[in-house]
């Protein structure tokens, strides 16, 4: 089975509204050992020039991670799933994502291409506030591993 | 103020199966090869593996430890070079130094991770750009 080229350039519809909250983010911060205050007390991330508790770096993963599940367990894309392994990540803040933030990710399908019997996909995930604002952008890489 | 060739303070990040279900339940991420041994050493791998975000969410302790607020991070990129083995009971250890690479006009820090496991390199391209 071998990855639709056909897709490259792709975008998916905006995914379903997540507003991002207090207690998901100390939940994700408590998961990654980091004690950071700014993660946990307004007080201390309002100090920093914060209007709430703020995302660890990498938080954006649980907006995106679901959102490129949406091409990658499309039957029409042709990814074999149990041959995926993560190549590359991105993270590209535009702002900090906070608590209380109201957002929608669109994925678009960048590249795909084969290299040394790999197949190579690149996407990328635009994390927008419900008014247009954006976010963050996250590349990922992954690669399907050839037979 | 940083200078080029500045080293941040390195840690060592222990790893354990547990932290792996709790990210696993934070994340969403239930890949069944960094929670069950039977299928991930089926699949050729050689234990259950820490998910790759896991690492580089840890990883980037060593820059938010050192610039305070975590939101300064602006750009943060690794590629996944070798998976990390957790191995019940005995776990891993993350070791991860920085350095700053750059200074750049607009006042960002760009700073680069090493990122290790036995000596091994697990990241490679680790780089986070930092307001400092």
């Amino acid at each position: 089975m071998s990855v639709n080229q056909s897709f490259i350039g792709r975008s998916y519809p905006p995914t379903p509204t997540y507003r991002v909250s207090r207690e998901k983010i100390r939940e994700f911060a408590d998961a990654i050992n980091d004690p950071n205050p700014a993660y946990r007390d307004i007080d201390a991330a309002r100090a920093l020039g914060h209007k709430d508790v703020v995302a660890p770096p990498t938080f954006a993963i649980v907006l995106t991670l679901p959102a490129g599940a949406q091409f990658v367990t499309d039957p029409e894309a042709g990814v074999d799933y149990s041959r995926v392994v993560h190549g590359e990540q991105r993270f590209v803040h535009a702002r900090p994502l906070v608590a209380g933030d109201e957002v929608q990710v669109t994925l678009t399908v960048e590249n795909i291409r084969v290299a040394a019997g790999n197949e190579i996909i690149t996407n990328r995930a635009d994390v927008k506030t419900v008014d247009g604002e954006l976010v963050t952008t996250a590349y990922s890489t992954i690669v399907v591993r050839g037979q | 103020m940083a200078a080029v060739g500045d080293t941040l303070p390195a840690q060592d990040f222990p790893i354990h199966r547990y932290d792996l279900i709790r990210y696993a339940g934070a994340s969403g991420d239930f890949n069944i090869i960094h929670w069950n041994e039977r299928v991930a050493t089926s699949v050729g791998l050689p234990n259950v593996i820490a998910h790759g975000m896991f690492t580089m969410a840890s990883a980037v302790r060593v820059v938010t430890d050192w610039v305070g607020d975590p939101a300064a991070v602006v750009e943060y990129s690794v590629r996944f070079t070798r998976p990390i083995a957790v191995p019940d009971p005995e776990g891993a250890v993350l070791h991860v130094e920085g350095s700053v690479r750059e200074v750049r006009d607009d006042g960002l820090v760009e700073v680069d991770l090493v990122a290790t496991v036995n000596g091994q390199t697990v990241l490679a391209k680790a780089r986070a750009l930092v307001r400092a």
